[in-house]
């Protein structure tokens, strides 16, 4: 059931405002919601699952620059052998905060902003299962972001930023080692952000689980959808094994207990069994979205049906359990024993096999079809091909004695970022050039677009290539400086000027966004209809851009590639023909009786309340204890206000707004039962 | 299918509205299972680190042996497991139409977990009077975070009830919205499940 079926059989019914007294709705001045779709409110106060992938898009691009920022400063200070561009220090920080800030400020929030958009229009919803829920998940990932960003600069330029690596091994985190209060920041900053991911992952469960249209079964579902869901089930239950690991680590900085505490009988080694226990289906996290992605442009580029649709779910679902099996292959050199490095020495050969499939099933799709290399089509076979390189690499290290040789060698940052940068990065990039035109109702210049996708592809394989062949020299990571004698010059050379190309190449992407958007507008604003790229899923059957409610009335899904299907079909020679105009299928945004959550103030105070107590626990636990009030505050403003607002023009009727789900009130016309919407739980 | 969807939305229509979901149960209750999926989890990590360290003092520190009461964790123990029992009484209840009831019963479960939490702070007392803090050595740092963990997440349930009971007094708990009471339910089962499985690994588990 979707609020678009109420609004089709029976849209008089779902306008009226509820009967009785209308004040009743609203018992405190505070609990009123939010009203208007303008200005900076609308994206302030909004629950709207579009406004909010755009914002997590927009967070993740300005991160995306920081963390490259970072980036070019180690290949600064790493140019030239003795360098002194930055202190061995501050290189420590900057390091561990390019890692932070792109695994979790940029990969895992652009992948969030993708399936914010299009999970429910993939699947034919209105909006999430809980939009305010939804809302809180981006403030509170903002306010973990922020927080861990603010730690470059306060106190002075670098002096309380987390030094320990992404991977923040103890004993090194202690107090003892790390005295200011860097690592502090990191155990609080990524905790919020973790609650950020954790309630997101609820959402989008459910959403899926519950909120698909008429007929769409799990296995009509597009695969990125399919993808999208198995790196929610994957955060569900890999984030509370990191909350466990940083909670220990907090307890010990602030509080003194002794868990990584190596004086007191501790094995330090706990913390790494539990942060790889996490951190590798974290990896499976960053990079099954993108792997959707390319499921979703490869087949429109092509002009053919995903080869093996059922073959590319299953392998998508055999990661998705296979990928708990494998994280002690981070530690073969940690003094785990003979008999574990064997075992997950094997299973880590085993799970190329999944991902092997889904290369294949890339390859079969692209052959035979007939390609289009538009800049999506570019970056998704540039990921197929960067991703394979680095896929391979990874099979080296699972072969224990081998990996013992790249172990904390430059092979290794190699290795990961032929699959995080062209593997993960390109993905996004690819469907952000894919699903602009759906997003923002304009196409981007496809000329700066394969032009920008060039020099980044270049650019990346002059940084990292390189990388190869300085480990397999020796070098080791996280070193501020190397000797000249060392031989590792040239190619730490060649390796910084290819990350200033990857930087030119970011610059191109910038600017080739700026420019679309400034001849469109000068052009006025012509409609770019609702499906540019003649592609294949639901998202491309509605206006572009999106109406706010998404569909105009609920789609019946028949079979995969629903959209497709209802474009063209084939004659009696078994010829693929147009069967409809893309007009007359897709729905043209028109219905404007479509009732929609209202917008609420609490998603975003409450991120205000956990970053305070975020502050609170690093600096002064009265600040927390602000926090902690505040945070109550507004979890109880957020039960106690109306579902909607009668006064507001088109909301949701039908209790789509989360913790409620009990709308039905209004339509009914019972004014006692509307007003117990007044006081929700859940 | 449609017809007993009909059926079911002429016999008790305003609650059967919302279960029009793809898997037929309701989006709040399915959050709470997937809530609960990623709890076990947590508490699953937590286990896992009490067990790992307990065994780490030195053969002079405070441990398990010296400070465990197991019959006073027993009583209180049984406590908190009839506290499930009058949840269920007190979901049985609203689901019947009895709103009378189900507010008692709704706050004998919020003072029996009442009476498990202070239990609770009562053995920490005692504990830390015998010598064991947080910061002693790592079974009194493991012990705490684990126990501590489940009492906390004890008192958030209790609030919850509190509030439920608060919203029924006020008459914002009509026998329509019966599962909000079930959905907490659920949550206050799980927190009692996970106590039996954190007593029988702490306390009766030989040391």
């Amino acid at each position: 059931m979707t609020v678009t079926d109420g609004a089709i059989t029976a849209p008089e019914e779902t306008l009226a405002l509820p009967a009785g007294p209308v004040i009743a709705n609203r018992p405190l001045g505070v609990f009123t919601r939010p009203q208007g779709n303008e200005g900076w409110k609308s994206w302030l106060f909004t629950v709207d699952h579009k406004r909010i992938g755009v914002m997590y898009g927009a967070a993740a691009m300005f991160f995306f620059l920081v963390g490259g920022a970072e980036a070019l400063f180690i290949r600064l200070q790493l140019a030239t052998p003795d360098g002194s561009v930055i202190g061995a220090g501050t290189y420590n920080g900057v390091f561990t905060m390019h890692g932070v800030t792109m695994i979790f400020l940029v990969a895992m929030p652009m992948a969030a902003a993708f399936a914010n958009y299009l999970l429910p229009l993939q699947i034919g919803a209105r909006d999430v299962a809980f939009p305010r829920l939804n809302a809180f998940s981006f403030w509170c990932f903002l306010a973990g972001g922020l927080l861990l960003t603010s730690s470059m600069l306060i106190g002075g330029w670098f002096q309380n930023v987390p030094d320990g690596g992404w991977f923040n091994y103890a004993p090194n985190s202690g107090v003892l080692f790390s005295p200011h209060k860097g690592i502090d920041f990191y155990a609080v900053g990524l905790q919020i952000t973790g609650i950020a991911s954790l309630v997101s992952s609820i959402n989008l469960i459910v959403t899926v689980l519950n909120m698909r249209t008429k007929g769409m079964s799990l296995f009509r579902m597009p695969v990125l959808t399919w993808m999208l869901l198995i790196t929610q089930f994957l955060l569900l239950f890999a984030i509370p094994v990191i909350t466990v690991a940083l909670f220990l680590l907090m307890f010990d900085r602030l509080w003194d207990a002794n868990f990584f505490n190596v004086a007191a009988g501790a094995d330090p080694l706990l913390w790494q069994h539990l942060f790889w226990i996490f951190g590798h289906p974290e990896v499976y996290i960053l990079v099954l979205p993108a792997f959707g992605i390319v499921s979703e442009i490869i087949p429109t580029f092509s002009r053919k049906p995903l080869f093996g649709y059922h073959f590319m779910v299953a392998s998508g679902i055999a990661i998705g359990f296979m990928g708990w099996g494998v994280w002690a292959h981070h530690m073969f050199t940690s003094g785990i024993g003979p008999l574990a490095v064997a075992a997950f020495s094997v299973s880590t050969m085993f799970i190329a096999v999944p991902t092997g499939v889904k290369i294949l099933n890339w390859l079969g799709t692209m052959y035979g079809g007939r390609l289009r290399f538009t800049t999506p089509m570019l970056y998704a076979v540039g990921v197929v091909s960067m991703f394979t390189i680095g896929g391979l690499s990874g099979v080296t290290h699972s072969i224990a004695p081998s990996d013992t040789q790249q172990t904390d060698t430059y092979y290794i940052v190699a290795h990961f970022h032929y699959v995080i940068f062209g593997g993960i990065i390109l993905g996004l990039f690819g469907g952000l050039h894919f699903w602009w035109p759906k997003i923002f109702g304009y196409m981007l210049d496809e000329g700066w677009g394969k032009a920008a996708f060039w020099v980044i592809l270049i650019g990346f394989n002059f940084t990292f290539g390189p990388m190869h062949i300085l480990g397999l020299q020796g070098m080791s990571r996280r070193i501020a400086t190397y000797r000249a004698d060392e031989g590792f010059a040239f190619w730490n050379m060649v390796a910084t000027i290819g990350a200033f190309v990857i930087a030119i190449g970011v610059a191109m992407l910038l600017w080739n966004i700026y420019k679309s958007t400034r001849d469109w507008r000068r052009a006025g604003r012509p409609d770019v209809g609702p499906d540019p790229w003649d592609a294949r899923a639901l998202e491309w059957m509605t206006a572009s851009p999106t109406p706010e409610h998404n569909f105009d009335s609920e789609i019946e899904v028949e079979g995969l590639d629903e959209f497709w299907h209802r474009k063209y079909g084939k004659d009696e020679t078994g010829r693929v023909v147009r069967a409809a105009p893309t007009s007359e299928v897709a729905h043209d945004g028109s219905n404007t009786k479509v009732h929609l959550p209202s917008p609420s103030y609490w998603p975003i105070v409450l991120g205000g309340g956990i970053l305070l107590v975020g502050y609170g626990l690093i600096y002064n636990l009265w600040l927390a204890a602000a926090g902690v009030v505040l945070l109550v505050a507004s979890i109880y403003g957020w039960i106690l206000e109306p579902p909607d607002d009668p006064e507001a023009a088109g909301h949701d009727e039908d209790g789509h707004d989360d913790g409620d789900g009990h709308g039905d009130a209004d339509s009914n016309g019972d004014s006692a039962e509307a007003e117990e919407e007044a006081a929700t739980v859940g | 299918m449609a017809d007993t969807m009909a059926a079911e939305a002429t016999t008790h229509s305003p609650h059967a509205e919302e279960h029009h979901t793809s898997t037929g149960i309701s989006n709040e209750k399915l959050a709470m299972w997937v809530f609960l999926g990623s709890e076990c989890l947590l508490f699953g990590g937590l286990l896992s680190v009490y067990m790992f360290n307990k065994g780490r003092i030195g053969p002079t520190d405070v441990g398990p042996n010296d400070v465990f009461d197991i019959p006073f964790t027993s009583v209180s123990s049984f406590v908190l497991l009839m506290s499930s029992l009058t949840m269920v009484f007190a979901v049985s209840a609203i689901a019947r139409g009895n709103l009378r009831g189900n507010r008692i019963w709704l706050a004998a479960t919020a003072a029996l977990g009442a009476i498990f939490v202070a239990g609770q702070v009562y053995e920490f007392t005692a504990f830390y009077s015998e010598g064991l803090g947080f910061t002693t050595n790592l079974f009194g740092s493991a012990f705490y975070s684990l126990t501590g963990f489940h009492g906390a997440h004890v008192t958030i349930g209790i609030i919850m009830l509190m509030t439920l009971f608060v919203m029924s007094l006020r008459g914002n708990l009509p026998q329509q919205r019966a599962e909000t009471v079930e959905i907490i339910g659920l949550y206050w089962h799980f927190v009692d499940i996970v106590w039996i499985v954190i007593f029988t690994i702490v306390y009766l588990f030989p040391q």
